[in-house]
């Protein structure tokens, strides 16, 4: 009866989530909206490559770079839509203290209502990812993608992301306004250290430290090896050296590595955002406005 | 004994500039969210650049560039959203009811954001200059000052208009924004020289203010600055001092249209549209 229950909340929230997201406009706005953000995104990144290379696409490490930006999307899009949920219920609608009322387990009605931006956000990264093929040379061969490393680690990636986004969230309960630095600012540090769009090993020695410990960092590597193999192949070769800093490793030890960090990350956001919890609840802070 | 109309409007920016910067100081863990944080998005640019073995102005360039997101977002999400968040939360009417000035009103939101943001953009550059080795040519800090106060009048000019149009699109308001930081972080060249989009394209950007006031501070700024410029910054200051003009003026007729169409459709007091 509860999983039935548990079950029916996920539905109804992630339909909550989806009319918030989707009815403010017709479905041709909201499909146009949804394709200019990631494009736009993907365009300021490509016109830096092509400043400085002056217009060759069709190497290794666009697509590299190209992939690991698509894929970074996830990262931006669904700490941010998990966090925007608890903000938007807290100072915009100040529906939350209903919510944590109501006899409902709240982490299933977060992750229902982020489970609208995922969704939203697989379409962007799909057309981006589509845009980079056709107008641009990015080396996706449907053929060659590893399809059963793929599935799997989008899988964990995305359980690990929601779960960072509910930690974050739970920090936005105790700060001012701030959730959407929090979200940026913490995709940012993924974006750095996680090597998303340069190799980690360009990065100061301590900084790649810190990146062997980031979930983030095995994902992108696994995620590029199964979509884009040739290309990742063909850096290799072309560096001369372990590029990436991952080389060495096989698929399925980067796959053990990528759980093990997600599990750890799981324990730790859940911690966070429990303790992020008692402290707001003491403080007063589950209905706080702080819009000045 | 009521008070001048001057007066009473010094007093109106006064009090509405008031929570933003005292809001700072009470809660200063926005230096950690605001200042820090969005430095790893600026060192993932400036280590693209540093992989791909450009120039060493370029990393200026993202960590300028960088800076000056922190206007656009304050015009985004805490001028031109802001009327219409006042709505939400109940506060728009008490400002219609003020015997003020709604452009006062809004020249205060501008100014708290303002300073409260060029605190943020300082921060950020001194520490994109320390981290990155970043090397600034200052040949004219008057035309930079200039070049600058221009930028942000016009920029905040944009602002208070966007609140009005904001207020009048309701809901669409969050998404209009949200997609107007992508696109506007490509078009007007935030981290790579507008040029580089070509004439039409950078023409058409330069709608936007920092479009020009950026590509105008980078060459006051970077000795190679020149090369990637897009005009002159003579040329630029004359076309943001148009905009400055521009902007102020279709602000005050948005405001009065807004209030008109509000009071008209009893929309004005309508939450959660």
């Amino acid at each position: 009866m509860a999983v039935i229950n548990d079950l029916r909340l996920l539905k109804n929230s992630a339909w909550l989530g989806w009319q918030m997201e989707a009815n403010w406009t017709d479905p041709f706005l909201f499909a146009t909206y949804s394709i200019v953000k990631p494009i736009a995104g993907t365009l300021i990144l490509v016109f830096m490559y092509l400043v400085i290379t002056g217009g060759e696409t069709a190497n290794d490490f666009f697509s590299y770079m190209y992939v690991g930006n698509a894929l970074y999307m996830f990262v931006a899009e669904v700490l941010f839509g998990v966090t925007w949920v608890i903000h938007d219920d807290r100072e915009h609608y100040m529906t939350l203290k209903h919510v944590y009322m109501a006899p409902m387990n709240f982490y299933i009605y977060i992750f229902g209502r982020s489970a609208i931006k995922i969704a939203i956000t697989s379409f962007g990264v799909l057309v981006t990812l589509v845009f980079g093929v056709l107008a641009l040379g990015v080396g996706i061969n449907l053929g060659a993608v590893d399809w059963l490393l793929l599935a799997p680690s989008l899988v964990v990636g995305l359980l690990c992301i929601c779960i960072l986004g509910l930690a974050m969230g739970g920090v936005s309960f105790l700060t001012a306004k701030h959730s959407i630095g929090i979200n940026e600012g913490l995709a940012g540090v993924f974006y750095v250290m996680s090597g998303v769009v340069f190799p980690i090993t360009i990065l100061p020695s301590w900084a790649q430290t810190i990146s062997m410990f980031l979930p983030v960092t095995y994902w992108m590597e696994v995620v590029r090896r199964a979509v884009v193999p040739e290309a990742m192949d063909g850096l290799a070769a072309s560096s001369g050296y372990d590029v990436t800093g991952m080389g060495g490793m096989s698929d399925l030890t980067l796959m053990a590595l990528l759980l093990v960090s997600a599990g750890v990350f799981f324990i730790m956001s859940i911690g966070v955002f429990r303790v992020a919890d008692n402290i707001a609840r003491k403080k007063g802070k589950v209905d706080w406005t702080t819009a000045y | 004994m009521s008070e001048g109309p001057l007066k009473s409007n010094l007093r109106a920016i006064r009090g509405r500039a008031y929570p933003r910067l005292i809001g700072s100081t009470r809660e200063p863990s926005w230096f950690f969210f605001d200042v820090v944080l969005p430095l790893f998005t600026i060192a993932g640019y400036a280590y693209v650049y540093r992989f791909l073995e450009a120039d060493a102005e370029f990393i200026g360039y993202v960590v300028l560039g960088g800076a000056m997101t922190a206007f656009w977002l304050n015009i985004l999400w805490s001028m031109a959203s802001q009327l219409y968040w006042e709505k939400e939360i109940g506060n728009l009417s008490l400002y219609l009811m003020a015997p003020t000035s709604r452009m006062a009103i809004l020249a205060g939101m501008a100014v708290g954001g303002l300073v409260e943001t060029t605190i943020q953009a300082a921060a950020t550059v001194v520490v994109g200059v320390i981290a990155f080795d970043v090397i600034f040519s200052l040949g004219s800090p008057v035309t930079l000052i200039i070049v600058f106060a221009v930028t942000m009048i016009a920029l905040y000019g944009m602002g208070m208009m966007f609140a009005s149009l904001y207020l009048l699109l309701g809901r669409e308001a969050y998404h209009l924004s949200s997609l107007m930081m992508e696109p506007i972080y490509f078009a007007t060249g935030f981290y790579f020289p507008v040029r580089c989009l070509g004439f039409w394209a950078a023409a058409g950007a330069s709608i936007i203010p920092v479009t020009l006031g950026l590509d105008a501070m980078r060459q006051l700024i970077f000795p190679a600055g020149a090369d990637d410029a897009f005009l002159s910054v003579n040329t630029e200051i004359a076309v943001l001092c148009v905009l400055c003009v521009v902007f102020m003026v279709l602000a005050r007729y948005a405001l009065r249209y807004m209030e008109y169409l509000g009071k008209t459709t009893g929309r004005l007091t309508l939450r959660w549209q």
